[in-house]
């Protein structure tokens, strides 16, 4: 089994990159919000490649958390769009300027 | 090596197109293929049950989600990235991906670590259950109140208010 730590680490920091590029560019608040999700898992793989490296079981447990964290997240985002998108019947972030004026 | 290089630029490839694509769905479905080359590089770093778990709840529930959500709300993805743009987003975004990613890489790689060797059945189901039930077990119980708090928040959330 090869676990050569920094490969891993270069590997999450690369997916955690395009995912913060994709939360900046992206204006479909879904696609943001898929972009946070990559996040997530960059970080998870992070959690996995320094559990194994240290043999500490630690990093796996959060990852369970981090999952579940992640599936309550996307319920409530994804209904918070929803109701978004009935109150304006439109999917632009950049016309939820409400709070500016 | 050979099997980590194939994975790490097939998800990398996987994670571009789900940024850079214009589909809503297309970025989705890519985002499937991210979630299971993770899961198999989950199970190549010996976390077997979470790998899995992975699958079954990234790739599968949320991504099936994200995908009923896309087609429940699609009148209005065509034109959503065509609206007045703002000055600079997209350059100043990826800007800032590129600079995250060199502060990320110029502060991690420094660090010097020296492994542990793994203890047998290391991230077999029992390994992880024995952790989680015993000496986690108070956040883990933690996420059954998350979870509920989350069922009723949406439920709450997206009623309708006749």
């Amino acid at each position: 089994m090869n676990t050569n730590l920094t490969y891993y680490l270069v590997l999450g920091i690369c997916l955690f990159a395009v995912g913060t590029a994709g939360v900046l560019v992206r204006k479909n608040p879904l696609v943001m919000f898929m972009s946070v999700e990559l996040m997530w898992n960059a970080v998870n793989l992070i959690f996995l490649a320094f559990s194994r490296y240290l043999a500490d079981a630690a990093g796996q447990v959060f990852v369970f958390l981090v999952i579940t964290v992640a599936a309550a997240e996307v319920a409530t985002g994804l209904g918070i769009i929803v109701v978004v998108f009935r109150r304006r019947r439109s999917l632009d972030a950049d016309r939820l300027s409400a709070l500016k004026e | 090596m050979i099997l980590f290089g194939i994975l790490a630029l097939l998800a990398l490839v996987f994670a571009v197109f789900m940024v850079a694509t214009r589909n809503a769905v297309h970025s989705a479905l890519f985002l499937i293929g991210n979630f299971v080359i993770l899961a198999i590089l989950y199970i190549t770093l010996g976390a077997e049950f979470l790998g899995l778990a992975q699958i079954l709840v990234y790739a599968g529930a949320v991504m099936v989600l994200f995908l009923f959500v896309i087609a429940y709300l699609s009148a209005g993805t065509e034109a959503s990235e065509t609206g007045p743009a703002l000055a600079w987003q997209l350059p100043l975004g990826i800007a800032a991906g590129v600079l995250s990613l060199g502060l990320l890489l110029w502060g991690t790689l420094g660090a010097v670590l020296t492994p542990t060797a793994a203890p047998p059945h290391f991230g077999s189901l029992a390994f992880l259950g024995r952790a989680l039930f015993t000496t986690y077990l108070f956040p883990f119980e933690i996420t059954a109140f998350l979870l509920l708090a989350a069922l009723v928040g949406v439920v709450v959330l997206v009623r309708d208010e006749r």
